[in-house]
């Protein structure tokens, strides 16, 4: 067994592991964040993206004890004090979800695409960089929505907070 | 129409929970003491097994238990059914092998079941799954559809030829009269892909078993819990169906392939008793490429005949289907009651014939997925449509506008009674939406850039809302296929509806809720949906088929008919008036021609104090329940159009276009129509341009993981234009029709028929990869270069 400690959502969490625990089974199974996914095993679905250190990561990908220190933030640390970040919001108010199971991958991939190419999304820049995020139920078309109107809100909101996206559009 | 009722775009009542990652799925479910499961699967297509040897294995860390085939037949656990007999042309009854849920003495397919570990943990199963000593006899595998019958290789003895059935439906004479007065006839081979459904949330199980009131719990990624709990019960025999509970929690999607009684559940449920712990198993990706059912898999060759006046007088067709290493659920309805009686398509043809043939290959089961049958036999008609217009040199649209069923209702030669619809209507709307007048010049400017553009149609129609009970039960089903539906009102008025479908995207929770909402004038907040639970729901059927609106949402409003029907008597007692004067209307029942009046709330409460009545003459309470057994099926149809464009180049295909336009009756929410209207279409241009589950000579599945299996991403499709049209379902009391599979069905076609009018010859295969249009181009310029 191996320990490593890092902060899940803004809290310090210590796990004593097999080493080759990935990240996934640690927030799922030792953590109980469920609502990170599971949706194949080579990389390709990404509903299991969650975000380290600030940038998408797909969680199961990475073994657990590589992360000592990080800061990990899931799908579940996302709204504030019950307050739906502008994404999830979006997502709902566009449909961007049938059965929901792609769906916390989708956000949290949608809100790093915001977080590397600003607020200001067209739609051929958000096809190209969901790529990694796979959805079986909506065609994307909603989706697509959903990421180019959380984005424009996700701009709102930083202006008030000032808070400038972390790397210029391309 | 008010902002929460029926036609209204409601958002989602079940999204919070999902878009905050608390949603409960299958594998988020984690029992007390819980074990962990792992089935050793077959690496050979086809093989004997001659001893499986687990003493090293049984002896490893963590290790509470190893079961195999013989351990099933020892506790008379029975085999996997399929519950819908087909009749041979001779009237015999199909030839079916047995489907042990663990493999007794052969394996079929690659992926087949030859054993269950149950460890402490799932790594430890795994470890030891790899100790497990298999001497199996390796035998020659047949994978191929059309040489399957007759081949040397036999799949199962019951089928020595691995045909499972020869079954036809229609008119042989007719049609041959048909086609021997025809004055053109067109012809084509055609190849539905073998597909993988894929929804995101792969398969699981976690059993359970409560020794103290021998009850067994089974949470399983269903969409027809009650049906699952049947076929475990009534068929399998792991427990009567008062010991045995089926939850199907929030479903990652089905498509069809969760429909099904798969090995897996049954073992977990079973073997919780038999090691004395809950039981999880939880598929990975490959698993479920190597074991869920697959889908379409047909070969066809199809002939039109058409007159002198270009009008349609005749169909025939001669489809083999490939069914796998066994009879899945429902996999023998799929190519012949929900295939052939749909070769009528939205035309007015005479006579029609169809022979289907099924064949037993050593592949993974095939069985419905999203459309299932429908379409195969879309793609059939489409495709013959289209072609037959050029070869006569037609306009595509004019061509289908002139041989369109045009009076209702309408009895095609195939079973159907197509009941409503208004198909040009739909045409005309969709010629707008893609702005076909300005198809030539998009072509031309297409060619200025050394790309090639064509348009392609597609006006499907589908039976769904399935099924009336007694006309499917004519046909061979096992079983009735209405709806139940139960509304319990709380004394201050809130309503809880219990329904036997089972949401799993669909937005049930939202939609069922506008209904009830809408009809008995009370806050849709005040409405909550309870489904997927076999200790709450008492029966149910399901959702698949596009049936939960048509039939699910009509049991719902029977059942809510009766509650004002109960409310109306104890309104009455309130009220001091006569039953027959009382009116509901915008949640108030009052009494005619007086201002007296009583809010649905307060009726509620007077039901449960019951004060106001006598016992004798009214019963307490406002709790009622409704079977709904549809009249007919309910027949969406409607006409997308695609156009793309081909760089001849690389071979890519790019979707500039798409118009979609659906007539699926009354709709209760827009948004989450359209919604399924992409996500159907989505998976057709999968079909179309993507996706197809490949297997070699040997029987190895070569596409198993999302690596090698082409699932459309967002970056392959184009937002869609989508509009509508309605004609009431006069079926059922909604007049709704169902939406889920029409984009499934209808996109196929619409793709490859843009693709060969790019092309200018008809020789392309789906999926229509980058690598096969780049072949089917050089193929045009040699064409061209002839001509």
């Amino acid at each position: 067994m191996a320990t490593v400690s890092m902060s899940v959502n803004g809290k310090a969490v210590t796990g004593s592991i097999d080493p080759r625990t990935l990240l996934v089974q640690f927030l799922r199974e030792d953590l109980r964040l469920t609502g990170t996914h599971v949706g194949c095993d080579t990389s390709q679905c990404g509903a299991c993206v969650v975000h380290v250190d600030g940038k998408a990561v797909k969680a199961c990908t990475v073994l657990a004890v590589s992360l000592e220190g990080a800061s990990v933030q899931t799908i579940e640390g996302l709204a504030v004090n019950g307050t739906l970040h502008p994404m999830q919001e979006a997502f709902r108010e566009h449909h961007g979800l049938q059965c929901g199971f792609c769906t916390p991958g989708m956000i949290m991939a949608a809100v790093d695409i915001v977080n590397r190419r600003g607020h200001d999304l067209d739609e051929k820049t958000i096809r190209e960089d969901l790529d990694g995020n796979i959805c079986r139920c909506t065609g994307y078309h909603n989706i697509v929505k959903a990421v180019a109107a959380g984005a424009e809100a996700m701009g709102g909101q930083s202006m008030d907070r000032k808070e400038p996206p972390r790397q210029a559009a391309e | 129409m008010s902002a929460t009722g029926i036609g209204a775009s409601v958002r989602r009542k079940e999204d919070h929970r999902f878009i905050t990652g608390q949603g409960r799925y299958t594998d988020d479910i984690n029992r007390p003491g819980q074990a962990h499961a792992y089935f050793l699967r077959s690496p050979h297509a086809h093989a004997t097994i001659n001893a499986i040897d687990i003493t090293a294995a049984a002896a490893m860390p963590g290790v509470l238990g190893i079961f195999t085939g013989d351990d099933l037949t020892a506790d008379k656990v029975g085999g996997l059914i399929c519950g819908w007999m087909i009749h041979n042309k001779d009237g015999s009854p199909m030839r079916a092998g047995p489907h042990p849920a663990l493999a007794q003495g052969k394996v079929r397919y690659v992926g087949d079941h030859v054993c269950v570990i149950v460890a402490e943990t799932l790594a430890q199963a795994r470890d030891a799954s790899e100790a497990i000593v298999v001497d199996y006899g390796v035998l020659p595998a047949v994978v191929d559809t059309a040489s399957a019958a007759g081949a040397k290789t036999v799949v199962h003895a019951e089928a020595p030829d691995n045909t499972v059935f020869n079954w036809h439906l229609g008119n042989k004479d007719e049609t041959e009269a048909a086609f021997r007065a025809a004055k053109h006839v067109t012809k084509l081979d055609i190849v539905n892909n073998r597909l993988v459904p894929n929804p995101m949330e792969p398969r699981a199980a976690v059993g359970d078993y409560d020794d103290g009131d021998g009850i067994f719990t089974l949470y399983t990624t269903s969409q027809n819990p009650h049906v699952a709990r049947l076929v475990l019960s009534a068929f399998i025999g792991i427990a009567p169906e008062n010991k045995l509970r089926v939850v199907a929690p929030d479903v990652g999607g089905g498509f069809g392939s969760k429909i099904f009684i798969y090995a897996e559940e049954t073992v977990c449920v079973w073997a919780a008793k038999k090691v004395g712990r809950p039981v999880k198993w939880n598929s990975d990706r490959t698993e479920a490429f190597l074991s869920d059912a697959h889908g379409r898999d047909h070969v066809t060759h199809a002939e039109l005949a058409t007159d002198a006046d270009g009008r349609i007088t005749g169909l025939r067709v001669k489809t083999t289907a490939n069914l796998g290493a066994y009879l899945s659920t429902f996999s023998s309805s799929v190519p012949t009651y929900l295939y052939a009686p749909l070769l009528s398509g939205s035309y007015n043809i005479p006579a029609i014939y169809a022979e289907v043939d099924a064949v037993y290959t050593n592949t993974a089961p095939v069985d419905a997925y999203r459309g299932a049958g429908r379409p195969e036999a879309t793609f059939v008609v489409e495709r013959l449509i289209e072609v037959a217009a050029r070869e006569l040199g037609r306009d595509p649209a004019k061509f289908r506008m002139q041989n369109y069923i045009k009076s209702f209702p309408h009895q095609t030669p195939v079973i159907m009674m197509y009941d409503a619809g208004n198909y040009g209507a739909s045409l005309k709307k969709a010629l707008e939406i893609i702005d076909y007048k300005g198809i030539g010049k998009r072509k031309r400017d297409s060619a200025r850039h050394g790309k090639m553009r064509g348009i392609g149609f597609s006006s499907y129609i589908e039976a769904c809302g399935i099924a009336p009970s007694a006309a499917v039960g004519s046909l061979g089903a096992g079983v009735g296929l209405w709806e139940s539906a139960e509304v319990r009102v709380n004394p201050v008025g809130t309503v809880e509806v219990l329904t036997g479908s089972h949401s799993h995207g669909q937005g049930h929770e939202t939609t069922f809720a506008q209904l009830v909402s809408d009809k008995l004038g009370i806050p849709i907040e005040n409405v909550s949906i309870i489904h997927g639970d076999t200790d709450k729901v008492q029966m149910g059927m399901g959702t698949y088929g596009s049936r939960s609106g048509a039939v699910g949402m009509s049991a719902i409003f029977k059942a809510v008919d009766k509650v004002i029907a109960k409310g109306k008597k104890v309104a009455a007692y309130v009220l001091e008036a006569d039953e027959a004067d009382i009116d509901f209307a915008d949640g108030h029942f009052s009494v005619k021609g007086t201002d007296r009046k009583l809010d649905f709330g307060s009726c509620a409460l007077q039901a449960y104090i019951a004060h106001k009545f006598n016992g004798q003459d009214l019963e307490p309470g406002l709790k009622e329940g409704a079977f709904y057994d549809p009249t007919n099926f309910t027949f969406p149809a409607g006409v997308h159009i695609c156009e793309v464009e081909i760089d001849p180049q690389t071979g890519v295909t790019r979707i500039e276009r798409w118009a979609a336009v659906d007539d699926f009756g009354n709709v209760i929410n827009p948004m989450i129509v359209e919604g399924q209207v992409h996500g159907g279409i989505a998976q057709g241009v999968g079909q179309a341009l993507l996706e197809g589950a490949k297997y070699n000579s040997d029987g190895q599945l070569v596409t198993a993981s999302f690596m090698d299996y082409c699932m459309p991403r967002a970056d392959d499709l184009p937002s869609f234009q989508v509009g509508m049209t309605v004609t009431e379902c006069p079926s059922n009391p909604l007049g709704i029709k169902g939406c889920g599979e029409a984009g499934a069905i209808a996109a196929p076609p619409a793709v490859i028929n843009a693709i060969t009018d790019a092309l200018g010859h008809e020789d392309i295969a789906m999926p229509a990869t980058p690598q096969a249009v780049w072949r089917a181009v050089q193929k045009s310029i040699t064409r061209m270069a002839a001509e």
